[in-house]
């Protein structure tokens, strides 16, 4: 019993030891998603490890979070169990549930001073849209993006197309996908056309295309959608023809996360993803590739996505201004050129362009202004109250759709009654 | 008298200070929850600072018109019945090949055992690039046969067997320890008596070893069976329950319900549901197995 | 004759599977030890590297994982001894108030194992502040009526005999255990104490829930949270590092092969 008892014991020490990290007045949590693999992360380390320069007096624990769906269960299971992080960037559609549970503090109740208010009105209005409700500012825009479409030049340039021009509307990329897919003897594809992925949350992807369609999803204060609009409906009808009428697409769902890869190896000489994968695509693509804003319809345009800062209620004074002086140090307009060059996320405010770091960058590569040059016809990302079901609604119907067991317009008037039974509750 | 009275009231009081530490922890995560989760599943959850109210079955007819419960019941219900059976036969078949005087029968139980030890979450990574359409080992191997690339997981009608695949190279190499075990116990002069009788080998399994692996055979179903309802982790890791809800089991519907919508209500309703198939199952293995043998 | 083709095709059929079962795993192993862009393409005389070892190893705090999930293992192994050695002992060998309703109620937990009741247990370590702890990730587990079950069988097969001379000589009930009852079961303290290491080891959905921070997540969680990426997946990386999460139990399994399949062989014959 004698070793037993002791190892318990050490073992409980340790436990207790590592568990417990005192909280000083100045100690913040700072939780944060960002996907890609090395480099990235440590962007973050180092960007924390000069605000304790510049701030002795905080000290800030970042801890990377996965992905953003996995973010938002560990800030919400910690929140919910007073364990909050001080700070967090989170996708901005998450805020109307935060506001609903209660477990964010809006901006304009804690940064009052006048350099405070300046600084909330310094980002894209377009960002904006999705970090503002009942009148308050909720979030920050951090790592914000749009949904750009890259292609491979030289696969272009192999099926007789111009390689540099893309596809500006729907039937011109119908009409070049045709050309770029390839198929071997035997009729098995050895190239796609195009992928636009359609796993974890097919809904963003899609609300490009019903943007383009002219449609809007939801109203702005998250309280009605409009799934089954007939510009939705035929929007849908489209996306599903890719794959099984022009056969320009590969059938079922594609994964968000395989995309670029497919990319890289040539599987598919056009993708649409986030501007946040071009440093990515940069450094991993062999062959010359374009970046341009999505193609049209009746309007251009894409939603806005990404994540926003948020300050999480704590009650204690001295933290949440810790986490705003850190939410501030992020968003700095040198910082936020910084992150973007490093990351391909759009610098999120005008003044950040403006600087030298940025200025230089764009001018060795002209890429990287197409995703802001989009924000002019950009839409706010598809938000709403209880925020997850609500899309998850329309997830299913999308790919119900994609993987050809409903016909669209039937999913979508599904999609519709669950959504309008789930938000209910928020009717005024 | 009190002579013989206290050695017996020390037992009663011994046993169960020793038994207590269990016993609390015992009733504080598995008896007490239990409990708690049928009786939340007649409330609704508490929003902001609405608190939980009493709605009777509210939560059990949402649960009837729902068609992702239906859909996840019935996705667990055939995950169960192909996965528990094939597993059992591989692993039979696999414990009768590694037992016998097979060439390089060390690897091959290597090779079965393997996935075992493995933990799910990295096994159903690995399988993730096993599936991916085009260039993954899969796909490789159906071009070069001929075929063309599938879509495994983003597409509805293969998305569910092929988390069964992966569950079963992962579960057989266990149970076959099993089986190995059971064979042991079978006497060789049996064999040596139906070799006389130049019975087939085919009759040899029919009639000896598997009327005598059969209580085993019961027991590694009984097992599996409850496995088969508590996957979780490689839906997590692979599919997150898509396409269209098509790999949605009912603990991770529970794990969705609970912890992405926190709707805390529904989820105990659903996991009630989950608690009567265990229910079910245990009351199988009660009347299947003989609790005298294998429980005294 | 007929017999012999029979058993030759039943060693090819053998054989078939034991490849299909490898391939997984060897694939990945490819995978890891070359650069990424031979990750789908075969070549024999593609270059060898660690380097995806190493990235994955500088991409994510492996090192604290591994340490945690080292802790919580032994922790939780070491606890279950204790406790279920006590109440293991006194169901064995005493008919004491209630001790048949007891030893039903503690085999309920062979069923509803704690992850099934995640959103209450969720519940009770908040009550206790005890998310985000590796206390928390271990406590549900520490009463294991499958420890119960199994050390119960053993202690009952110790002759009564040894237990009185025990006493005889003055012990009391817990220096019994120790001096009698410990030595005679040791084996299937190795037995239950590998199938609980590898069981914590590969535990996923409770720790996914009750761990937030670095500093407690375990091996599995630190992988999914490194492998669910938004942004673009590179497969080579990804096998390295679930290769490097099962890489202790896997060298394990191979050194003591024999030892593992004995020990869970006899932590299964129940």
């Amino acid at each position: 019993m004698n070793i037993l008892t002791r190892l318990t014991i050490a073992a409980t020490l340790a436990v207790t030891a590592l568990g417990a990290s005192d909280a000083s007045a100045t100690d913040i949590t700072f939780y944060y998603p960002i996907a890609v693999g090395g480099p990235i992360t440590k962007v973050v380390d180092d960007y924390v490890a000069e605000f304790s320069k510049t701030h002795p007096d905080i000290t800030v624990k970042p801890v990377y979070t996965g992905s953003y769906q996995d973010s938002i269960v560990k800030a919400m299971t910690a929140a919910k169990a007073g364990n909050a992080p001080d700070v967090a960037v989170l996708l901005s559609t998450d805020m109307f549930t935060l506001i609903d549970d209660e477990l964010i503090e809006p901006y304009d109740a804690i940064a009052k001073s006048e350099s405070d208010q300046a600084w909330i009105k310094s980002f894209y209005p377009a960002f904006m849209e999705n970090s503002q409700a009942d009148g308050h500012t909720w979030g920050i825009p951090f790592q914000r993006s749009t949904i750009v479409q890259y292609w491979n030049k030289d696969a272009f340039k192999a099926a007789g197309l111009d390689p540099e021009k893309p596809p500006a509307n729907w039937d011109e990329m119908v009409a070049f996908g045709k050309k770029l897919t390839k198929r071997d003897a035997s009729g098995a594809v050895t190239q796609w056309g195009l992928e636009i992925p359609s796993s974890g949350f097919p809904y963003w992807l899609f609300q490009a295309l019903t943007t383009q369609n002219g449609a809007i999803l939801a109203n702005q204060d998250g309280t009605k959608v409009a799934y089954n609009d007939p510009k939705v409906v035929e929007a849908l009808q489209f996306f599903a023809d890719l794959s099984q009428k022009h056969e320009v697409m590969p059938k079922g769902v594609i994964d968000w996360g395989t995309t670029p890869k497919d990319f890289f190896e040539g599987k598919t000489a056009m993708m649409w993803t986030t501007t946040g994968n071009l440093t990515n695509v940069r450094s991993n693509a062999k062959f010359a590739f374009g970046v341009a804003a999505l193609p049209s319809k009746v309007r251009g345009g894409s939603p806005t996505g990404g994540g926003n800062i948020y300050i999480f209620k704590s009650g204690d004074k001295a933290r949440q201004a810790a986490a705003l002086e850190f939410a501030r140090f992020l968003s700095t307009p040198e910082r936020a050129a910084d992150w973007g060059i490093a990351t391909g996320y759009v610098a999120t405010r005008p003044d950040a362009w403006q600087t030298d770091a940025m200025k230089k960058y764009v001018s060795g590569f002209a890429s990287a202004a197409v995703a802001r040059d989009q924000l002019k016809e950009a839409v706010a990302e598809l938000s709403t109250h209880d925020n997850q079901r609500v899309t998850k609604a329309l997830n299913d119907a999308l790919q119900a759709v994609l993987t050809g067991v409903k016909p669209a317009k039937p999913a979508l008037d599904e999609a519709q009654a669950e959504a309008t039974r789930i938000l209910a509750r928020y009717q005024p | 008298m009190p002579e013989r009275r206290r050695p017996q009231l020390n037992v009663h009081v011994q046993g169960w200070l020793l038994a207590l530490p269990a016993v609390v922890l015992l009733a504080a995560f598995t008896h007490v929850p239990a409990v708690a989760t049928v009786i939340d599943s007649f409330f609704s959850t508490p929003h902001g600072r609405r608190p939980a109210a009493f709605v009777g079955l509210d939560q059990y007819r949402t649960m009837m018109a729902d068609p992702i419960f239906r859909l996840a019941l019935k996705n667990n219900l055939l995950y169960a019945l192909i996965t528990v059976p094939v597993s059992i036969g591989l692993a039979l078949a696999m414990a009768l090949w590694v037992k016998g005087s097979i060439q390089g029968r060390t690897a091959l139980r290597l090779a079965f055992f393997t996935p075992t030890i493995l933990p799910m979450v990295a096994a159903a990574n690995i399988w993730l690039f096993f599936y991916t359409p085009d260039y993954g080992l899969l796909n490789q191997v159906l071009r070069a046969l001929g075929f063309s690339s599938v879509n495994w997981l983003g597409s509805p009608a293969t998305a569910l067997p092929a988390l069964m695949a992966l569950t079963i190279w992962k579960e057989a190499g266990f149970f076959m320890v099993f089986f190995l075990a059971a064979l042991q116990q079978v006497s060789p002069v049996l064999y040596e008596a139906a070799r006389m009788e130049n019975a087939s080998g085919w009759l040899v399994f029919r009639r000896i070893t598997w009327p005598l692996v059969m209580p085993t055979t019961l027991f590694v179903a009984i097992n599996a069976l409850i496995n088969a309802f508590r996957v979780v982790d490689q839906v997590i890791a692979m599919t997150g329950g898509g396409p269209n809800n098509a790999t949605t089991l009912l603990l991770y519907y529970v794990f969705q319900v609970a912890f992405n919508f926190w709707d805390s209500a529904y989820a105990a309703a659903l996991s009630t549901v989950l608690l009567l198939v265990l229910a079910i199952v245990a009351f199988l293995q009660f009347f299947l197995l003989d609790r005298k043998i294998h429980y005294r | 004759m007929l017999n012999r083709l029979g058993e030759f095709a039943s060693t090819v059929i053998a054989w078939l599977f034991g490849l299909i079962w490898a391939l997984p795993l060897l694939y990945a192993i490819w995978a890891a030890v070359h650069p990424s862009a031979f990750a789908t393409r075969f070549d024999l005389l593609a270059p060898l590297t660690l380097q995806n070892f190493g990235r994955a190893w500088a991409a994510a705090p492996f090192a604290r994982y591994f340490l945690n999930t080292a802790l919580l293992v032994l922790g939780v192994m070491a606890a279950q001894f204790v406790i279920c050695t006590l109440a293991a002992f006194g169901l064995a060998r005493w008919k004491f108030f209630g001790s048949g309703v007891l030893f039903a109620l503690i085999l309920v937990q062979l069923m509803v194992t704690p992850d099934v009741l995640i959103m209450e247990n969720y519940r009770t370590l908040q009550k206790l502040g005890l998310i985000d702890t590796l206390t928390g990730v271990g406590l549900p587990y520490v009463a294991s009526a499958f420890g119960i079950f199994l050390l119960r069988q053993s202690f009952k097969s110790i002759p009564k005999e040894l237990d009185d001379a025990a006493r005889m000589e003055g012990a009391s009930t817990l220096q019994t255990i120790r001096r009698v009852y410990l030595p005679l079961a040791r084996p299937v303290y190795v037995a239950y104490g590998l199938v609980s290491v590898s069981y914590h080891w590969n535990n996923f959905l409770w720790p996914l829930i009750v761990t937030n921070s670095v500093e407690t997540r375990p091996l599995t969680v630190g992988l999914q949270v490194f492998a669910s990426v938004d942004q673009g997946i590179d497969w080579s990386v990804i096998c390295a590092a679930a290769l490097m999460t099962s890489a202790p139990l896997m060298i394990a399994f191979l050194l003591f092969q024999r030892a593992f399949i004995q020990s869970f062989l006899r932590a299964g014959i129940r």
